[in-house]
């Protein structure tokens, strides 16, 4: 009988729903959490966050700025920033193709992207980093194009917001990726000097030499829920004391409870939550 | 203690002291060998240490009788005030400071400091600092600022501590904040590598009017082995992750990332201390010297010019254009 083809006699061959990951682009969402399965048109209304468990799906620059950005209006600064190759650096594939192919498959320049434009009628100043990019890594183009945004900031008198997401500095710039921590930090402290705010908001992940520099360093230091935050990543300290680490272990809310983080936001009441602090500040 | 490629001086450093030996036990005139052997020696390691590669610098720059901080502090100044604490939690032994005297000057003088013996190596954590050493660093710093003292700093570190208190306490920002400051600070400031330098727990202490490595010393975003990790899943192709990452003295200074290169004796600082401390004394006075000529607001903006263009981009067009 052509029928009992059909039918499943054997348990355990197929997938149970809730684990199935191949949901057709452009429909549907799955959250990597709770397994829930949405439209994806829902979780992009809902700011990328999961209705169900509240999690907080990565994004970049672009899903950043048309959050943050009135009618997702901006004027994008330093746009044509590429990097150099000064090391000659060359593992299995050499640097420069290494950023060609993140060029190609991303279709961003570097990991971060700038733009001056308005939040909630607020003018701003915004970078954005993009994981897509190589790890969201900081070589001299991030560096560089940070430096410049702050710039553009006390150009403008307007308040500078970093929205942070990296692995940390790029090795294959070596020195001058160092170098980055240096530069970034030393446009904030004229920042400083000019009395004008800065809301450094940490996303998942930011660790490394971001984290020891730009990241920490704001007059607001704010994260995503859920995001971790670190130097070391934990990996690295978990080899480093040889034991298991708790849990929660350098998560946002570890880090508010050791005094790092301001608070906490929710990145649905973000563009509103920013702008009210920055009104205070007028 | 030899390295590696120091067996052909060990070779024939073994021979001349037998040589010395039979010369001493009996009666033959051996003078004629032991001049032409040593003149071999002396050749020998011309050629070895004029020829380094970048990997056997690093060899150098960890050689356990470099002189460490507290060496170079004890033997240049001629007192030294310890100063601990950050004032918060405790006081990090992997980071030292004090006020020094140097030739009738007052200087702060802050470094990394490692251990010489395996209980030493502990105490001082391998010379890898917690958050409260670059607290208890930047505390000293505004110490100095305040009774218009110029800092020198030493940078030997194989980098932040990671560890699960490290991060409680927060490493990122601790060293953020140094970086920050530092660029801010009102007197000179002199930073010296004087052995490794490791990513940003060097430069936690490392923003200065003038940033000199020590001849046989690196400086880099990252250590070889953690490079080769991470590039081959293996810490044994560190010679060549070393020369990818051009750490070395002559690659920062052609980088222009740092100012200046202070010369070691042959063989390095370890062979032969006396002149390493002769050295960095005199080059440590004639900087200040030229320092404390400039403007304090000057000296500022300065440090802050050099480190703000450190980096190397192409602008394919320069015209920032209206999005959507």
């Amino acid at each position: 009988m052509t029928t009992s083809w059909y039918k499943r006699t054997q348990k355990g061959i197929s997938t149970p729903t809730e684990e199935k990951r191949e949901v057709p682009d452009g429909l549907w969402y799955q959250c990597p959490e709770c397994k829930k399965v949405i439209q994806t048109s829902v979780h992009m209304e809902n700011a990328y966050v999961c209705p169900e468990c509240n999690y907080h799906a990565r994004v970049g620059s672009k899903e950043y700025f048309s959050l943050l950005f009135d009618e997702n209006t901006f004027e994008e600064l330093d746009a044509n920033l590429t990097s150099g190759d000064p090391l000659e650096f060359n593992d299995s594939v050499p640097y420069p193709n290494r950023v060609k192919a993140s060029q190609a498959k991303t279709g961003l320049k570097d990991a971060v992207r700038s733009a001056a434009g308005k939040m909630n009628n607020v003018d701003v100043v915004i970078a954005c980093m993009d994981f897509t990019f190589i790890g969201g890594s900081m070589g001299s183009v991030v560096g560089e194009k940070i430096a410049r945004a702050i710039d553009a900031a006390r150009a403008r008198k307007v308040p500078f917001i970093m929205i942070s997401k990296s692995g940390g500095a790029r090795m294959m710039e070596a020195g001058y990726s160092l170098m980055q921590m240096a530069k970034t930090s030393a446009k904030l402290a004229l920042l400083d000097k000019e009395g004008l705010p800065y809301i450094s908001l940490m996303t998942d992940p930011t660790t490394g030499g971001v984290t020891a520099s730009y990241a920490m360093l704001g007059d607001f230091n704010i994260a995503e829920p859920g995001a971790l935050i670190g130097f070391a990543g934990p990996r690295v300290v978990k080899e480093t004391i040889g034991k298991d680490l708790p849990p929660g272990f350098q998560s946002a809310e570890f880090l508010l409870e050791h005094g790092f983080l301001d608070f906490i936001v929710d990145r649905r009441e973000m563009k509103d939550q920013l702008s009210s602090l920055l009104e205070l500040l007028k | 203690m030899y390295l590696d490629f120091e067996k052909p001086i060990q070779d024939l450093e073994g021979k001349l002291a037998e040589m010395k030996q039979i010369a001493d036990d009996s009666d033959v005139d051996v003078s004629q060998e032991v001049k032409s052997l040593e003149e071999k020696i002396k050749t020998l390691k011309k050629d070895i240490y004029s020829n380094l590669t970048r990997w056997q610098k690093v060899q150098l720059s960890r050689h356990p009788d470099r002189p460490y901080t507290l060496d170079y502090i004890e033997n240049i100044c001629d007192q030294f005030i310890e100063l601990h604490g950050d004032r918060v939690v405790k006081d990090d032994k992997a980071i030292v400071g004090g006020f020094a005297e140097i030739d009738g000057n007052s200087f702060m003088i802050i470094g990394h400091q490692k251990g010489k013996n395996t209980k030493m190596r502990q105490v001082r954590n391998f010379g890898m600092a917690n958050p409260d050493g670059y607290r208890k660093a930047l505390r000293l710093m505004r110490v100095a600022e305040k009774f218009n003292k110029p800092i020198i700093t030493f940078i030997d570190t194989p980098g932040a501590y990671c560890g699960l208190e490290a991060e409680e306490r927060g490493q990122g920002e601790a060293i953020a904040r140094n970086i920050k400051e530092m660029f801010m600070l009102k007197v000179p400031v002199i930073c010296i590598i004087i052995g490794e330098g490791a990513s940003g727990g060097a430069l936690g202490i490392a923003i200065g009017d003038k940033v000199l490595m020590l001849e046989n010393t690196w400086y880099s975003v990252i250590s070889p082995e953690s490079c080769s990790s991470i590039l081959w899943r293996t810490w044994e192709h560190k010679e060549r992750a070393a020369e990818a990452l051009k750490l070395t003295a002559e690659d920062m200074l052609k980088f222009k990332l740092i100012d200046g290169i202070v010369k070691e004796p042959l063989g390095g600082a370890h062979a032969d201390r006396e002149s390493m401390y002769k050295k960095l004394k005199k080059v440590i006075l004639d900087t200040t010297a030229a320092l404390q000529k400039v403007d304090p607001e000057q000296r500022i903006s300065d440090r802050i010019d050099k480190f703000s263009a450190m980096g190397v981009v192409e602008d394919l067009a320069p015209a920032a254009e209206i999005t959507e």
